[in-house]
């Protein structure tokens, strides 16, 4: 039997059958360790199903602060028996399986390399309770307390979680907490506790929280002064919408009317939720949707609109496995080029990456500051592991001296003075125009919003060279853009290699760069946080001979985009992909970054020196 | 702007109690054929938005793609206009009137624009209670793309080039009365004179208002075998019930005495006073109107006039529950919950 021993360094996997009640206990092992002072990494991983299909939740604790995924299972919480086999199979030599031995195990597929950690969780919860659905769920808090003992989670801190979550419920409070002791009881009893991978409180998380990007994307939206949010329900964007609803109508509800300071308006479908967003935002209030990647496809048409009428928009996209259906409940970053150049003729859109729920904060609150100062879409674009999954991040803060940016904007008092307003006309030469308000002025200010033609003064035109010098004002408009977005975040030391990389290959990349260092490969590394590309993302990328981009997509989009956007040669951007629906591991990186870099003899010699 | 229309007024021209000229409503030359019964809609909604006092810059007008959602152009050109995306008029308006409940929305749209593009935000827009007018300038064809059926158009009816249409209609009228839109009026291009009224009465409404309005394409379907010419219209025409609109400062002003039929007083002190015309139809009951449309559409007939109001509504705004203010006109101070309820939700994540 292979030794395995490790303190604070797990990965804890829960293998369950969707729709049994295991979410609630499974997370709530995944935040004891948070209170215990260790950076953690959950991972909800689950079907596209309401009852019936496999679903895991797979649980990083790294005491050296490594979030993402890590790759390969220490301890695993088998209680699927359809996926069982496998589950086994994912256990690394000296791993621990903790099963449910009311019935006798199968011996076939028996592994001979792990410690089998029978509890009969079955017999337990149907010899306690009476209720079949009691029995169920509280099957999940056992194995919760056994847990407890096992790997040595303090059971002050589960029972302190439960008294939060259940607040003022004490006698459900009280039954839980039974069922943990039940738990913890048995396997105390029965096996040595703790086992040789364990934990133990340490203070490595500080002042930060715990919380998925779709809850701060809704957040920064109510902070940033959103009033109107028009959506369709689509898995993984929907919580974005929930959030926004929760905080608004906590704190955005009239005290003394009871009234609400916004408005939510679930659409019959996309095309009529970003409609909804664009007539709101053209009326002067801010207004934004969030949606999915088959969302975008249908919102393609209204971008268009919005791009050429100029009209700010603020879209959130959760991205998730496509094309079409795809795997609605898998990650990926493949919505780049559908985001970057939706709709028909030349059409280009902003886009923010966040990488942290504080980044998701915000970008959110930052998509609508630029959405109207650029008067254009904004797209901010996550993916389902960050929008779902929680992750340690730093606390969401706004600044002290906070001002939303309007952007250009004539009032009634500039218009009332004489200013000369043309819808189109680019006075500032940075390509951005001034609008109005409807409703502004008796007088002075109207104009016609259209998608058709239409030249600087705001008028319908069919004549090419007026039309082609708005299109020219428009890239004009873009190379502002470029400078206003967030600026990449750059380790640089003068290494002839990097990595490039955005999103949440963020948190397997800080692991994976440490293993690497310590193998002797050592890189600069840029992650970007926005498009259009600023002047230091080409200056990053022609100082270096090769540049290994990172993406969760098969075809490379991003760098694809690199190519497109700043016509840098094919030859010195190395693509690394990994698409198959689940956050990128550390393993991954580290084997297949090697196996490009490995793959140069200038690289092998500088190794071998 | 391609077109301009001298702006100098005569001393003398009459004025409205805000003092705008009808001038003053009006927008810039209209490009569409000479005859379409569209240019006829934009002059009754021009007298009647000058005929109730709308200051021109509180009317919002928003359309979709097509002939009729060219004409916001041509109406109140101190108004601010949005020619959208093709079908899509009914969220554009929705986003906006969520945004500023105070603007007075025109939304234009066409027969293809809604009844086959645009059905799905159509219905929703209705089911919404949106307070707005929708006018469908309905002429049973596409026109810019040179004389196809739309979905409006009448089973058999024949097509320039005499082909029949195969399929059945739409009746936009029915659709609106089976999803509770509590303003439902038809009117016909041809008929300003029972036109303004029901406009009238429609931008008085504090709901949803749908007119649909026959209005014949000159170009491709004003021929024989056409049931949306000017001549097969006028001669299946029945006015149902026609309407009087009565402004709140003219009934009070006169001790106005309705001739034949009922007043129906509006939310803003206004009254509507319908005179029926054919002594079977209830313009308060919804299933009896139904079945009367679907009486007169077996017979090949056209009811015209207002079809069906209840003054007794619900708006978009008393559903979201918002404050009073537009949202649009919220500062930052009030939206903005502030630091300390910023600390305390990230110490929820703890």
């Amino acid at each position: 039997m292979p030794d395995l021993k490790s303190v604070n360094e797990l990965v804890l996997r829960f293998a369950n059958v969707n729709g049994s009640g295991s979410a609630s206990a499974n997370s709530l092992v995944g935040k004891s360790f948070f209170r215990m002072g260790l950076p953690v990494g959950p991972k909800n991983i689950f079907p596209s199903n309401i009852q019936g299909l496999p679903t895991w939740y797979e649980i990083r604790v790294s005491e050296k602060g490594y979030t993402g995924r890590r790759g390969s299972v220490d301890v695993m919480v088998a209680m699927n028996s359809q996926t069982f086999q496998q589950d086994v199979a994912d256990l690394v030599p000296g791993g621990y399986l903790l099963y449910d031995s009311t019935k006798p195990l199968n011996p076939h597929g028996r592994r001979d390399d792990i410690n089998y950690i029978g509890i009969p969780l079955t017999q337990i919860a149907v010899s306690k309770y009476e209720q079949a659905r009691h029995r169920q769920l509280f099957k999940n808090v056992i194995y919760a307390g056994a847990l407890s003992a096992l790997l040595d989670i303090e059971f002050d801190v589960l029972c302190d979680l439960l008294g939060e979550q259940f607040r003022g419920r004490d006698k459900i409070i009280e039954s839980n907490i039974d069922a943990l002791q039940t738990g913890y009881d048995y396997a105390k009893r029965y096996y040595d506790c703790p086992l040789p991978v364990r934990v133990e409180r340490r203070e490595l998380v500080g002042d930060r929280i715990l919380v998925d990007g779709n809850s701060a994307v809704g957040l920064g939206a109510v902070y940033a002064g959103a009033t109107v949010a028009g959506w369709y329900p689509i898995t993984p964007s929907t919580s974005v919408i929930d959030a926004y609803t929760k905080y608004a109508s906590k704190l955005r509800t009239d005290e003394t009317s009871g009234r609400k300071l916004f408005g939510i308006a679930q659409a019959e479908d996309e095309l009529a939720a970003i409609g909804m967003v664009i007539g709101a935002n053209w009326n002067g209030a801010r207004a934004f949707t969030a949606t999915s990647g088959p969302g975008i496809s249908l919102m393609s048409e209204f971008l268009g609109l919005a791009y050429y009428a100029e009209i700010p928009v603020v879209l959130v996209d959760v991205q998730r496995c496509g094309p079409s259906t795809g795997m609605p409940t898998r990650t990926q970053q493949s919505d780049l080029m559908a985001c970057a150049y939706a709709s028909h003729g030349d059409s280009r859109h902003v886009l923010l990456l966040p990488a942290t729920p504080d980044e998701c904060f915000e970008f959110s609150m930052l998509s609508f500051d630029l959405a109207e100062r650029l008067q254009t879409p904004v797209i901010l674009v996550s993916d389902l592991d960050l929008g779902m999954n929680d992750s340690v991040s730093k606390p969401m803060t706004v600044a002290p001296d906070y001002v939303w940016d309007r952007g250009k904007v004539a009032d009634y008092e500039m218009l009332e003075n004489g200013f000369e307003f043309y819808r189109y006309l680019d006075i500032d030469e940075d390509g951005i125009p001034y609008r109005t308000y409807p409703g502004t002025h008796p007088t002075k200010g109207a104009f016609f919003t259209r998608g058709s033609g239409h030249n600087k003064y705001g008028g319908y035109t069919e004549k090419g060279p007026e039309y082609k010098e708005n299109m020219e004002r428009l890239l004009g408009k873009f190379s502002t853009a470029a400078t206003l977005v967030p600026e990449p975040v750059i380790e640089d030391k003068g290494r002839p290699d990097a990595v490039l990389y955005f999103g949440t290959t963020l948190e397997p990349m800080v692991e994976a760069i440490d293993e690497l260092n310590q193998q002797g490969y050592s890189l600069d590394q840029i992650r970007l946080r926005g498009f259009p590309f600023s002047e230091e993302v080409w200056a990053f990328i022609n100082r270096h001979d090769r540049v290994l981009v990172v993406e969760q997509n098969r075809d490379a989009q991003m760098r694809s985009m690199l190519m497109i956007e700043g016509d840098i040669d094919p030859a010195r951007l190395i693509s690394v992909t990994q698409y198959d629906g689940m956050p990128v591991t550390a393993e991954f990186l580290v084997t297949a970054i090697t196996g490009h870099l490995s793959d140069d003899p200038a690289v092998s010699q500088r190794l071998s020196a | 702007m391609s077109y301009a229309k001298p702006k100098v007024a005569h001393p003398a021209i009459a004025k409205n109690e805000l003092g705008y000229t009808r001038r003053d409503y009006e927008g810039s030359i209209s490009t569409l054929c000479a005859g379409c019964g569209h240019d006829s809609i934009s002059a009754a909604l021009i007298q009647a938005c000058y005929e109730l006092d709308l200051p021109p810059h509180q009317v919002a007008k928003i359309s979709g793609i097509g002939c009729s959602s060219k004409t916001p152009t041509y109406f109140l050109g101190a108004s601010h206009g949005f020619n959208s995306v093709h079908g899509r008029m009914p969220s554009v308006v929705t986003g906006a009137n969520i945004a500023n409940k105070d603007l007075v929305y025109v939304g234009v749209s066409g027969d293809g624009d809604t009844a086959s593009i645009g059905f799905g935000q159509f219905s929703h827009i209705v089911r919404r209670r949106l307070n707005m007018l929708y006018m469908v300038e309905n002429n049973g064809v596409y026109g810019l793309t040179k004389g196809q059926f739309s979905a409006t158009a009448d089973f058999g009816s024949a097509s320039k080039g005499g082909v029949p249409n195969p399929y059945d209609q739409i009746d936009l009228i029915q659709m609106a009365l089976q999803l509770g839109a509590t303003y439902v009026a038809r009117g016909f291009s041809g008929d300003k004179k029972q036109l303004v009224p029901l406009i009238k009465g429609a931008l008085s409404h504090p709901g949803f208002a749908l007119i649909d309005c026959i209005s014949p394409c000159v170009t491709f379907n004003n021929h024989e075998g056409s049931t949306r010419s000017y001549e097969y219209v006028r001669e299946h025409d029945v006015p149902v019930v026609t309407a009087d609109y009565v402004p709140y400062a003219k009934t009070i002003k006169v001790d106005y005495e309705p001739g034949t039929g009922t007043s129906v007083k509006m939310h803003d002190g206004s009254m509507l006073n319908l005179h029926k015309l054919e002594e079977d139809y209830d313009p308060y009951d919804r299933k009896k109107a139904i079945n009367y449309l679907l009486d007169c559409q077996e017979q090949g007939k056209i009811a015209t006039g207002m079809l069906y109001v209840n003054p007794d509504v619900t708006d978009f705004h008393d559903i979201l529950e918002t404050v009073e203010e537009p949202l649009s006109s919220l500062s930052y101070d009030r939206l903005n919950p502030g630091a300390d309820a910023l600390e305390s939700i990230n110490a929820s994540f703890r």
